[in-house]
């Protein structure tokens, strides 16, 4: 009973809030309405027993891209009103493209109500162990199994990092930096001198 | 009793609600990269319910590697979001015809 009434809570939260994200007309609140919408997706996962992908969606999206995205519309000066000048024009073709494309997800639910293809099932090797938790059993299975993938994942990210730092970059003239060469050849015999000075001469007020 | 229709339905649903976004928001190009978010929402959905549906973790580790594509799609997006800006002072996407390509 507790699980039908969390399913359709998560569910219509995440739907209405997805459709809030695509509408409203301030980008401020799409990003605040996505984040709902990863939020209670991240329940709907959680439901599910596959809780390391429900964190890991509330860490990644809602603590990492979303703050992102909010940074970003905050940064950007931007007349969102002009912005929308688009939105009657594109709505009649956007909902035609919608419905022929829920249309066909209904076709393809349907059918595989009345009878799904036999595809073949899981040859159980990825299955979770007997008496293992989620994390424990994906982490299992990623660091043997997918060990590959999983490395050319990390390969990915580095070279996101790299790209969006090479992108936004950028060398400032009125700035004074660190010059590492210039710190690297200075050497000590050149950098200090030894002095004696008598006794009330080193100093000239 | 929910099963693992109910799941494919929401995902379906999510992902139409992305691909209208896009439709809709054409010429703002933040709310078209939160859309491309939401459809890639829906795909996860629809893995990690298979995946339970199965009992087969496999499913869980793709959803994991889409979060990774994911993240960096979004990041080097807005990177290139805030460059285009810094050279235009506008992010309207119909004027992003300048390599004439």
């Amino acid at each position: 009973m507790i699980q039908t009434f969390a399913f359709y809570l998560f569910a219509v939260l995440t739907i209405a809030s997805a459709a809030a994200t695509i509408l409203s007309r301030n980008p401020v609140h799409s990003v605040l309405f996505l984040i709902l919408a990863f939020f209670n997706a991240a329940g709907l996962m959680m439901l599910t027993g596959a809780e390391f992908i429900a964190m890991l969606l509330i860490i990644v999206y809602v603590g990492a891209v979303a703050v992102l995205f909010l940074f970003v519309v905050m940064m950007l000066d931007i007349d969102f009103a002009e912005l929308r000048a688009g939105f009657v024009k594109n709505f009649p073709l956007g909902m035609l493209v919608a419905v022929v494309l829920l249309a066909e997800m209904v076709l393809g639910i349907g059918a595989y109500k009345a009878g799904a293809l036999n595809l073949g099932t899981p040859d159980g090797t990825a299955a979770t162990p007997v008496g293992a938790s989620n994390i424990e059993a994906i982490g299992g299975l990623m660091y043997s199994r997918y060990l590959f993938l999983f490395e050319a994942a990390g390969l990915i990210l580095l070279v996101a990092m790299v790209g969006a730092i090479v992108l936004t970059h950028r060398q400032r003239g009125d700035t004074r930096g660190q010059k590492v060469s210039k710190q690297i050849a200075r050497r000590p015999d050149e950098a200090t001198v030894n002095v004696k000075p008598e006794v009330g001469k080193g100093v000239s007020l | 009793m929910i099963g693992v229709e109910h799941y494919v339905v929401v995902s379906s649903i999510l992902f139409v609600l992305g691909v209208l976004g896009i439709f809709l928001n054409r010429k703002n190009v933040i709310v078209l990269l939160m859309a491309i978010e939401l459809i890639l929402l829906a795909v996860n959905i629809n893995l990690v319910a298979f995946s339970a549906f199965l009992h087969d973790l496999t499913g869980q580790i793709f959803a994991m590697f889409v979060l990774t594509v994911a993240a960096g799609e979004a990041a080097v997006g807005l990177a290139i979001l805030v460059i285009y800006f810094r050279g235009r002072g506008s992010i309207a996407v119909d004027d992003v015809n300048r390599m004439k390509g």
